[in-house]
């Protein structure tokens, strides 16, 4: 079910990842509601989230038009959320991402005294939600279970790979990608935060969690120990 | 999408990020190449990458010096050095395969980026998914995999058969050519897509018997599956009717999409029916 609700792990993983997105129904709720969106990414921001972003243009690691070549040496790796709210300019889903979930309950508690109109949802552990509108003080409307991968699964990758690039919800982190990712931080080629800013900047709905990223990395890495 | 002859260096960058595997350096001509037949058109690589703009020349040159010193060349992973990719125009039925892969454009039958579709994300404001009803979205090709609409038409069918309610606002139903038989246009079967979800919605008592066809048909298709399964909490926000099926069929509920109900409609009322209408 789109972007965030197939993320590969056991529901005690999901620890480190609380997406909290924005969207409007077309037809019911559309009509102004881009300030309400910008404001949604603007409340965001006191609690630190480790990612914002938008269906239309990305996270806020985004990649580079025109990349100076002496950025090979210093390139920025500092998420930009100003920029994410700057440039959000049509009505689109909107999310942010948390890593730990006393944040994540104290925004949603924060947008549910704004109240904005707009369709809030909550993806993460089917307990975690529950939590995070518990503490909210909000009755869940509805849920959207994930069942997981069925089918050919003989054709997905090994976990850590799967782990990683289902982040972005629409598969646009290749496996191979994640793999090399994989390698070269285990090669010390990387550390697994460059690795991690680099598989950001694929995804294009902006709620790649790097929190969890870096720990799948580190955890890969410590196997190799 | 296509790379251009001139302006590939060959640095192998571009054949790591296509989640399709569709890019590949050609030996014989020493350039990074798409298989057009793979290629989903999802843009990862244009968009995804960050483009230098240097000479194409001098990159291989220095190439050309490394490689023969036997000095590893590592650039940035996430780079194309040279801008060489080149987008291009799409035209029917190929450009199906942009508006399922890549998210940044909406489809243009519902107005929404990504698979296209709200699903319950707006359920407390659309009442897409009542109460008493089960809404599925079964996803077809993601991650990595991808999907061609023949794929697709065995569930449609096979749905259609049972005769449930597909979901009108949902990008496969439009591309249908007979919604009761699932049949989807001809001239798309053998387009390949990143994904697609197919969405409908039956009352609840149903439940078991869809996830079972589900079952069923995703033995005769050559691809992996996601499925979602969205239904109404209680007044008091619990949800105990859907969960114990699912758990009885073995499902393992790691993860969910929670709606808050936070949501209202609040668009002038008359602009409200006339896009019901």
């Amino acid at each position: 079910m789109t972007n965030t609700l197939h993320r590969f792990g056991t529901a005690e993983s999901f620890r480190d990842d609380y997406v909290i997105f924005a969207m409007c129904c077309r037809g019911k709720n559309d009509e102004g509601a881009l300030p309400k969106l910008k404001k949604f990414l603007e409340m965001a921001v006191p609690f630190r989230p480790v990612n914002l972003g938008d269906a239309r243009h990305g996270g806020a690691l985004r990649p580079s038009r025109s990349l100076n070549p002496t950025s090979h040496w210093n390139r920025d790796m500092t998420p930009d959320f100003q920029a994410v709210i700057d440039g959000l300019d049509t009505t689109t889903t909107v999310a942010a991402v948390f890593d730990n979930r006393p944040a994540a309950e104290a925004f949603l508690d924060r947008v549910r005294e704004a109240d904005l109109g707009l369709s809030i949802n909550v993806s993460t552990s089917v307990d975690g939600a529950d939590q995070c509108c518990h503490a909210a003080g909000i009755n869940r409307h509805s849920v959207g279970y994930s069942l997981g991968f069925e089918g050919k699964t003989e054709k997905l990758p090994n976990s850590q790979v799967l782990t990683l690039m289902t982040l972005c919800g629409h598969g646009m982190i290749a496996s191979s990608l994640a793999k090399k990712m994989i390698d070269w931080v285990k090669e010390g080629r990387r550390s697994p935060d460059q690795a991690v800013t680099y598989l950001s900047r694929f995804c294009s709905c902006g709620v790649f969690n790097p929190a969890r990223a870096k720990r799948v990395l580190e955890d890969a890495l410590s196997k190799t120990r | 999408m296509r790379i251009s002859r001139d302006r590939c260096v060959a640095c192998g960058n571009c054949t790591y990020v296509c989640p399709m595997g569709a890019i590949y350096i050609d030996p014989a001509i020493k350039r990074a190449t798409v298989d057009r037949d793979e290629c989903v058109e999802c843009y990862a690589c244009v968009n995804g990458m960050s483009q230098e703009h240097l000479n194409p020349t001098l990159v291989r040159t220095l190439r050309r010096v490394f490689q023969f010193f036997r000095l590893r060349f590592e650039p940035e992973p996430d780079v194309c050095p040279t801008a060489a990719f080149e987008p291009e125009e799409l035209t029917w039925p190929r450009v199906v395969r942009r508006a399922f892969s890549d998210p940044r454009v909406p489809h243009e039958s519902t107005g929404v980026e990504g698979r296209g579709t709200e699903e319950v994300k707006t359920n407390d404001v659309s009442n897409r998914v009542g109460v008493g009803e089960v809404g599925f979205t079964i996803e077809f090709g993601r991650p990595g995999v991808g999907v061609r609409f023949f794929e697709i038409q065995e569930m449609t069918r096979a749905l259609a058969e049972r005769g449930v309610h597909f979901e009108k606002k949902n990008p496969v139903t439009t591309l249908m050519s007979d919604i009761s038989t699932g049949d989807i246009r001809e001239e798309i079967l053998n387009e390949k897509i990143m994904s697609a979800i197919v969405e409908v919605k039956v009352p609840v008592e149903r439940t078991e018997e869809v996830i079972r066809l589900v079952w069923d048909v995703e033995k005769r298709i050559d691809t992996v599956v996601a499925l979602g399964v969205g239904t109404r909490c209680e007044a008091n926000g619990e949800e105990n009717v859907v969960a114990p099926i699912l758990e009885r069929l073995g499902y393992r509920l790691e993860r969910a999409k929670t709606n808050t109900g936070l949501g209202r409609a609040t668009n002038h009322p008359a602009r409200a029916q006339e896009v019901t209408a």
